[in-house]
């Protein structure tokens, strides 16, 4: 089968995304496909005509390629590829967005206010600003709605850190969210066609938690993978996160992160595309079900190729 | 299954979650404390064609004639090839050495070619200098901010590294020998200072003439060694010269590093180093273990270079050209960097260090000026803890005039969004104008911060 893997593009994880992509393209070569590698850029409908893929293995991630841009382009190409259609990316890369959705249906996710910039500048929300702060309590997150890897991601202590935290949300995003903060450990289930894969626990190192830097350094945060969790912990994490996947019309695959608190999960974010590296965590939730590298990414293609029945 | 192709890029099998565990398993502990961050992913956005990239330290060799390169390849390959092709000494040739004796000599320093050897780049002499003096737990005090090349180096032999503070005269001497004295207090062994005191990277700044004569005297006292690293010295663009710190201490207690790098070529990989015998000797066996010798090949071709005795000139071309390009990046941050905003203006070298409000994260700040298509170092790739958030490198010899311009066009309007926001946030008015431009040049104030590390 021909294989068009989508990598790289002008997003900010540009550097993750053609790691991904290069692992996938190392494991299809493998299965005995022909790979099209396609880093992406200006010329991507004309490249895509000319090789005409069977299918496309999209391994891009952040505003560009997660977003539903690419996938909305391969949609109206008729080519068929991994991963959640356009729709439902562009729900899991706007977190106020998924948020609303996933308040929608009760399930349940920390409070939070979305502002847009211009809320800010022409609206003066900022005197609007202290009473949502002490709705939301101390210490509360700033994050960006749409970006992913934890870019932009701040913690404010106090009222006095909010702007700042504002502004470096701003810059990478116009719209910034500001989330109430639960104590609670962090998880992360990866779900696989309709199926919840085994959670995988991070536990920072030396109190890094929301560090972009982080998640990408090997030593920084430890992953353990699956999570101790007793039964109805784990029915509980698996069950929140397969409702978020269908509520927010994911298929293929997807990761939900949620923080599990003392009263159950609370859900923070949908990734339709996660991170395919070596040290991400996908291939380590399929690992630890028993799927290689080579078998989970197979299982991806037959997913795009043989859509589950909506 | 016998006509499955190889492809021809593959290098590697299969690395799957275990393999990654049974490899971490045999990692060197020193590998835990090398960094690698998303902040390197984003620098990999800003090598895209289309980014204006005032975040290289790079010079610009498009300016080095390409017939004379020819000619002097085409001597070596004719006359030398068997030679030129070999193995070489591992303390480098002695006419390589006569250059750098030479090149040394017109910056006012005398030294004996047996005190010096030549190394792959400057930066290997940091890293050569670092094996033979540090043990993991060995304090390495160098300035704030400081190279960023060298941060990973002495990460890698597990240094405590300690920095202090630099102002517009360069390092903080007075700050350093409190430092001292604390670490003398706390039974803590500082190895070596590690200064850029001429045209400093990143800061752009120059140490005093009084800052040298008692950081030198300092480095006698409490038997320490002073880690001149010296790459700029000769693209200076006014002011007058200072004497290096290997030459106010006659080479007893500095160890000097420079580089054809910025002179010549940075491509050749060709730097020294100059120590002490008892230091060099070691210094020589580590160079041996790491690679035998520089290559042959780019040290014969500095021989002819320099034979042809037109480095002087070269080097002269250059000082017009970066000057020209310090030049229009000042005018331009005047022009369209916001008043609270502060930068350095250098006498030589290849950056500018800018500090802008404290609320402007230059990493965040560095993901929006991306979508602009400019890109900068953020400062905390110069700090080893959590300082230099709201500062940025910015180099001028490697761009263009109207790159340099719109580059700085774009970054400004960037910052300008941000102080902007930030006002509306607080009810803040940011500065209307920006003052009068100060006398003197790099007199600029730092960012007050935090000494040292504590």
């Amino acid at each position: 089968m021909k294989v068009a893997v989508l990598k790289g593009g002008r997003s900010l994880e540009r550097g993750v995304s053609l790691r991904s992509g290069a692992r996938v393209e190392d494991a299809l070569g493998r299965l005995g496909h022909e790979v099209v590698a396609l880093d992406v850029g200006g010329d991507l409908v004309k490249r895509l005509d000319g090789e005409r893929p069977d299918v496309a293995f999209v391994a891009m991630h952040g505003v560009g390629g997660e977003d539903g841009t690419a996938q909305e382009l391969l949609e109206i190409l008729g080519i068929p590829f991994t991963g959640p259609g356009a729709a439902a990316c562009a729900r899991c890369m706007d977190k106020s967005q998924a948020k609303s959705a996933i308040r929608a249906a009760g399930l349940p996710t920390p409070d939070w206010f979305a502002f847009s910039q211009t809320a800010f500048r022409e609206l003066g929300a900022a005197d609007a600003l202290g009473r949502l702060e002490q709705g939301l309590g101390f210490p509360l997150v700033v994050k960006p709605s749409r970006g992913g890897s934890s870019l932009g991601v701040k913690f404010a202590a106090s009222a006095a850190e909010v702007p700042q935290a504002l502004v470096s949300a701003f810059s990478y995003d116009d719209r910034v969210l500001l989330e109430r903060f639960v104590e609670g450990r962090e998880l992360a289930v990866s779900v696989l066609g309709e199926e919840a894969l085994p959670v995988v626990e991070a536990i920072p190192a030396q109190g890094d938690s929301y560090d972009f830097e982080a998640r990408y350094e090997i030593g920084r945060t430890r992953f353990v993978c699956p999570a101790e969790l007793d039964e109805s912990q784990r029915a509980a994490v698996t069950e929140a996160a397969l409702a978020t996947y269908r509520t927010l019309g994911c298929s293929g695959f997807a990761r939900i992160d949620l923080i599990l608190t003392a009263d159950g999960p609370q859900i923070l974010e949908a990734n339709a595309i996660p991170g395919l590296t070596d040290t991400s965590l996908l291939p380590q939730a399929a690992e630890a079900a028993g799927l290689s590298f080579e078998q989970l990414v197979e299982r991806i293609l037959d997913l795009a190729l043989k859509p589950a029945p909506a | 299954m016998s006509e499955v192709p190889i492809p021809p890029h593959r290098r590697r099998a299969h690395t799957s979650t275990r393999d990654l565990e049974r490899y971490t398993g045999l990692f060197a502990e020193r590998t835990t404390v090398m960094r690698s961050s998303a902040m390197r992913d984003l620098m990999a956005i800003t090598a895209r064609p289309e980014v204006i990239s005032l975040a290289g330290g790079l010079p610009d060799t498009s300016t080095f004639p390409p017939k004379s390169f020819a000619a002097q390849m085409t001597r070596i390959a004719q006359e030398s090839a068997a030679e030129a092709l070999q193995y070489g000494p591992t303390e480098g040739f002695e006419e390589t050495k006569d250059c750098i004796v030479e090149v040394m000599g017109a910056e006012g320093m005398l030294v004996d070619p047996h005190d010096v050897i030549v190394t792959t780049g400057g930066q290997q002499a940091i890293d050569l200098i670092c094996k033979t003096l540090v043990d993991p737990g060995d304090v390495v005090i160098c300035e704030a901010p400081t190279y960023p090349g060298a941060v990973p180096v002495f990460c890698s032999y597990q240094a405590d590294v300690v920095q202090v503070e630099c102002d517009g005269d360069g390092m903080r001497v007075d700050l350093l020998e409190q430092l001292l004295e604390q670490l003398r207090r706390e039974g803590r062994r500082p190895k070596f200072v590690y200064s850029v005191p001429t045209f400093q990277n990143p800061a752009g700044v120059t140490m005093s003439l009084q800052r040298r004569q008692r950081l030198v005297e300092l480095a006698r006292l409490h038997e320490l060694l002073v880690v001149e690293d010296n790459p700029y010295g000769l693209l200076r663009y006014g002011g007058e010269p200072l004497p290096p710190l290997y030459q106010l201490d006659g080479g007893d207690f500095v160890i000097y590093i420079g580089t054809f790098s910025k002179i010549l070529s940075p491509g050749i990989r060709l730097g020294w180093a100059v120590a002490p015998p008892p230091v060099m000797e070691k210094i020589v066996l580590g160079k041996q273990a790491a690679d035998l010798c520089t290559s042959t090949l780019t040290q014969y071709f500095v021989r002819e270079y320099f034979a042809e005795g037109r480095w002087r000139q070269y080097v002269a071309d250059l000082v017009e050209i970066y000057r020209g390009r310090r030049d229009t990046m000042l005018a331009a941050l005047r022009e369209h960097f916001p008043a609270a905003a502060t930068w350095t203006e250098p006498q030589g070298g290849l950056f500018i260090w800018a500090t802008l409000p404290e609320y402007i994260d230059t990493g965040d700040l560095l993901a929006k000026a991306l979508r602009a298509d400019v890109a900068f170092v953020p400062g905390q790739a110069a700090y080893i803890d959590e300082r230099g958030r709201n500062s940025m490198r910015l180099n001028f010899s490697g761009v263009s005039a109207d790159e340099i311009r719109e580059g700085i066009r774009r970054i400004g309007a960037t910052i300008g969004e941000q102080v902007e926001l930030y006002g509306a946030l607080t009810g803040e008015r940011p500065a209307a104008a920006r003052p009068a431009d100060p006398e003197g040049a790099d007199v600029l104030p730092f960012r007050k911060a935090s000494e040292g590390r504590g």
